[in-house]
């Protein structure tokens, strides 16, 4: 059975609806440094981390094209494949900025992933918690912990 | 817009009671050309018509008689027709209950026709 498992849980309600309506296989919400969110399917933690790494580098490599460019900001990109369909978006949050990395199958669509992901957008605008007044300051000796805290959170065990 | 599209959409939004039609890749369920009312989603009508549509040719292909040609789903205040063109382009109308339905769905086949 797949399942949906958050970081920060508000985003759970808002990516299950998401995962549901859009026919989404796997889906992924990180920061744009590639720190995981939340996430749907995927089964072990490797996998997790490549694709969050992937998809930053990925987003931030086309926003750096996009810079050379002139254009606004990165916002998504679409792989059409054989089996599946791969959408990588960037959006904004009151939280800040996040990447959703959504894989999709011959159930759905981009038309639909795309219809959706508005909608996964304004959901998680709404459900985002106000922003603590002084942000943690992330110190390298605390990360490999965080990671961890992260990973036992997406997974529901001890890493 | 391609003048062919145009003419294709301009054919279907002349039908009394039609508030708009829709040209969508069938396996993406994007938007191919548009000339819809104000107020109505293109890209939600495209996504989930094209994604309604694919639900049918499972079932009717699974039935073993092949592909639709003409879906009319009726709502309580107006209908959605969708007719398949060869090339994998739907032709999608948005339209009032009480359209002559029969009128249509032949000038979206001739639409269909004119993508072949």
């Amino acid at each position: 059975m797949t399942t949906t498992r958050a970081v920060e849980p508000w985003t759970l309600e808002p990516l299950r609806r998401f995962v549901a309506e859009a026919g989404a296989r796997l889906a992924l919400l990180t920061t744009p440094a590639g720190q995981v969110i939340a996430q749907h399917g995927f089964t072990r933690a490797v996998d997790v981390m490549a694709a969050a790494a992937l998809g930053a580098a990925i987003a931030a490599s086309t926003a750096e094209i996009n810079r050379m460019l002139d254009e606004p900001k990165f916002r998504a990109l679409t792989h059409q494949g054989v089996r599946h369909g791969i959408f990588l978006a960037n959006f904004e949050t009151p939280r800040g900025s996040m990447l959703a990395l959504v894989v999709y199958g011959a159930g759905s669509s981009i038309g639909l992933v795309q219809l959706f992901m508005e909608d996964l957008v304004r959901e998680l605008a709404a459900a985002a918690p106000v922003r603590e007044a002084q942000p943690r300051t992330v110190l390298a000796a605390d990360f490999e912990r965080d990671l961890n805290q992260s990973l036992a959170s997406l997974f529901g065990r001890e890493i | 817009m391609r003048a062919g599209l145009r003419a294709a959409l301009d054919s279907i939004t002349r039908i009394r009671g039609v508030h708009g039609a829709v040209l969508v890749a069938a396996d993406d369920g994007l938007i191919v050309a548009e000339a819809l009312m104000e107020g109505v989603r293109g890209n939600a009508v495209a996504a989930l018509a094209a994604s309604l549509y694919q639900r049918f040719l499972r079932a009717t292909e699974a039935a073993g008689v092949q592909r639709p040609e003409f879906l009319h789903l009726q709502a309580s205040q107006g209908s959605l027709l969708v007719v398949p063109a060869p090339s994998g382009v739907l032709i999608v109308a948005v339209a009032a209950a009480d359209i002559n339905v029969g009128l249509a769905r032949l000038e979206m086949i001739r639409a269909a026709e004119a993508f072949a």
